[in-house]
């Protein structure tokens, strides 16, 4: 166990490199002016042009400015904006309300999704079952920021029952809302997931022979049926939880939230390509730390699986 | 151990059930409602088991022999499976009048079941100890550290060497026969009074079969157990059973003591099955069978269900179902001519 989690850390070091190539290539290779607009109505100065280039590295080829911003990464050091803003404060100050989001948001699609699967997947064909499968797929259906407007429009225009748009420091009850939006596709997932998983194992002979053993009926669901239930359903939220920390541009521009998300939507308009490769560089990364996760909660939760 | 049974027992023998038998199975009919049509699964089905004996129930796949014992248990799959008529008496007390809570009380600690693949019956994401254990816990309120011990002392008693530590791993760490011993210690932790086996061997290895069967054999003198023993193989149940029933399309056609049914077959059925056993004295001759195939039980013939393939069929086979008759003290054939098989050399 111990060798196999130092494979997949050992892996991440190709994976960081080829990511951070192929993402500084790419931000690099989009067409444009960095500079263009960056004085106002008026062109910027050749001096200023020529200061900025000559700071950034700007007239190397690429492998060399790659090179340069390696090295400072390694260091830690996430480099500046154009408007000598630190890429690595950006980072601290956004990700915090990228992580609180999606909590609230997991923890939305968790309880919900999972409380309605098992419901509707221990009593299929009933009249709860029905009302799952059909507002689940209602919710498949649409798209997020048309739940996203729709809700701010109704709880926070019309009722004004909540804030339409979250502060600063994006304190949680702010993000009840926001959190439900973006996890509204994850939890329809989750139910019919869940309510598939139950429904196909309760028939397993497993609980046929929990059962049997005259065990009461709330223990042979609660224990035999549920832990064998949930194994595809927690692998799923692992999953999400790693997609939902890359931050959510929607989400978050609908409700002004001050998140990753925003961030790198607003670093890829302006052009500001060390951002860009910076943020993608933590997501990337996160993202597999968080797949290595769902991988070992995998081993711990099905004692068939062994990594060797 | 006393049982709570023992009480019901004498207050139905007050009650004037004439037969104080242990489990009695009377005329059960159960049928599958599918989107084909109603399957009558068992058509009447009627046995019986009595402390410390064996019987086995004979039978080929679809012969409703694994439906009686699912109904006993009351494990049965609801829908598609309904009882539509008779009686399951357990102490004299008719199980399928008992409320679900009193049947649930029944299941482990007075009937028990083995089922016959133990690595999908076993749950594979809990140690065999929690399993086993989890009924010390639940039904005798015991502590864990307790309930673990006596777990040990199952694996013990069904012969896993170092019981100790394998009640640690999960069912997938252990090799089919000793999986089977597994499932047989989790069936008779609770001391059931009946332990229903239904095909306990079927998915092992030969050589491990007969030890399984040994093993079950024993248990079942020690503790004085019924043991109904649900099988398709004529070969396994010759060294073990005192009775055997021989099930067909839902029916039992034979019933007889095991010399008796080996000795002289009153049924063409079970005539059938007796001649297509190999035997070394016939060497390199070919496997005699019984031809045709079990019916559909959407449509069961007409007459006996057994007369599309019966050798001696008569015109009367067609048309009159042949009760079940008694030929003697210990045994019952279900056919029209039972008394020409019965007395013909």
């Amino acid at each position: 166990m111990g060798r196999y989690v130092l494979r997949r850390l050992l892996q991440l070091i190709p994976v960081f490199f080829g990511t951070t190539i192929l993402i500084y290539w790419l931000v690099w290779s989009v067409p444009g002016d960095p500079f263009a607009g960056k004085c106002g109505e008026r062109a910027c100065p050749d001096s200023y042009v020529q200061f900025m280039t000559d700071k950034y590295h700007l007239d190397d080829p690429l492998p060399i400015q790659y090179f340069h911003y390696m090295a400072n990464l390694l260091t830690g050091d996430f480099g500046q904006t154009f408007g000598g803003r630190d890429i690595g404060g950006i980072i601290a100050a956004a990700y915090p309300n990228t992580i609180k989001l999606a909590f609230v948001a997991l923890t939305i699609e968790g309880v919900i999704g999972l409380t309605a699967g098992v419901l509707s997947g221990l009593r299929r064909n009933g009249f709860l079952d029905n009302l799952v499968l059909v507002s689940t797929l209602f919710l498949l259906a649409i798209p997020t920021f048309v739940t996203g407007f729709v809700l701010q429009f109704l709880l926070g225009v019309q009722w004004k029952i909540i804030s339409p748009t979250v502060s600063g420091d994006a304190p949680i009850s702010q993000l009840i809302v926001p959190g439900f939006v973006l996890g509204s596709i994850s939890m329809a997932y989750v139910a019919r997931l869940t309510r598939t998983s139950i429904a196909e194992n309760s028939r397993a002979d497993y609980v046929r022979t929990a059962v049997a053993k005259g065990l009461p009926r709330r223990r042979v669901v609660g224990v035999h049926l549920l832990r064998n239930s949930l194994i595809p359903v927690i692998t799923f939220l692992g999953t999400d939880l790693g997609a939902l920390m890359g931050g959510a541009i929607v989400t978050e521009g609908i409700f002004g939230i001050n998140g990753i998300g925003r961030e790198v939507y607003r670093a890829i308009v302006t052009k500001e390509g060390a951002t860009v490769v910076g943020i993608v560089v933590v997501l990337v990364m996160v993202y597999l730390l968080m797949n290595l996760v769902v991988d070992l909660l995998y081993a711990a939760l099905d004692p068939r699986i062994r990594y060797e | 151990m006393s049982n709570v049974f023992v009480s019901e027992q004498s207050e139905a023998a007050a009650a004037g059930h004439p037969s104080g038998r242990l489990l009695e199975v009377e005329d059960l009919r159960v049928e599958f409602r599918t989107r084909d049509g109603v399957a009558k699964v068992i058509n009447g089905v009627t046995y019986h088991v009595d402390a410390g004996e064996t019987l086995a129930v004979l039978g080929e796949s679809g012969s409703g022999k694994s439906v009686t014992a699912q109904t006993i248990m009351g494990i049965l799959d609801t829908p598609p499976g309904f009882v539509t008529g008779g009686e399951i008496r357990f102490h004299g007390r008719d199980m399928l009048k008992m409320s679900a809570e009193e049947r649930r009380r029944i299941r482990g600690e007075g009937i028990a079941m083995v089922f016959q693949d133990a690595l999908s019956a076993l749950n594979p994401v809990f140690t065999v100890g929690f399993q086993i254990a989890e009924q010390f816990r639940v039904r005798r309120g015991m502590s864990r550290g307790d309930a673990k011990k006596r777990a040990a002392e199952m694996l013990d008693q069904v012969k896993i060497p170092n019981a100790k530590q394998r009640i640690n791993e999960y069912p997938h760490q252990f090799s089919g026969g000793m999986r089977q011993r597994v499932m047989i210690a989790m069936s008779l932790a609770l001391d059931p009074e009946v332990l229903i086996a239904d095909e306990p061997t079927t998915a092992l290895d030969v050589t491990v079969q007969a030890q399984i069967m040994d093993l079950l054999a024993e248990l079942q003198q020690e503790r004085q157990m019924g043991l109904i023993l649900i099988t398709h193989d004529l070969g396994v149940v010759a060294d073990v059973a005192d009775r055997i029933a021989v099930m067909y399309a839902g029916r039992i056609v034979e019933e007889a003591d095991v010399h008796e049914l080996y000795a002289k077959p009153a049924h063409p059925y079970t005539l059938g099955l007796l001649e297509s056993i190999p035997r070394i004295d016939e060497k390199g001759q070919q496997l005699r069978t019984i031809k045709g195939l079990p019916p559909s039980l959407l449509r069961i013939p007409s007459g006996c269900p057994f007369h599309p393939r019966c050798p001696m069929a008569q015109p009367v086979c067609a048309e009159k179902v042949p009760p079940l008759l008694q030929l003697g003290p210990t045994r019952a054939s279900a056919c029209h001519f039972a008394q020409d098989l019965v007395s013909r050399d």
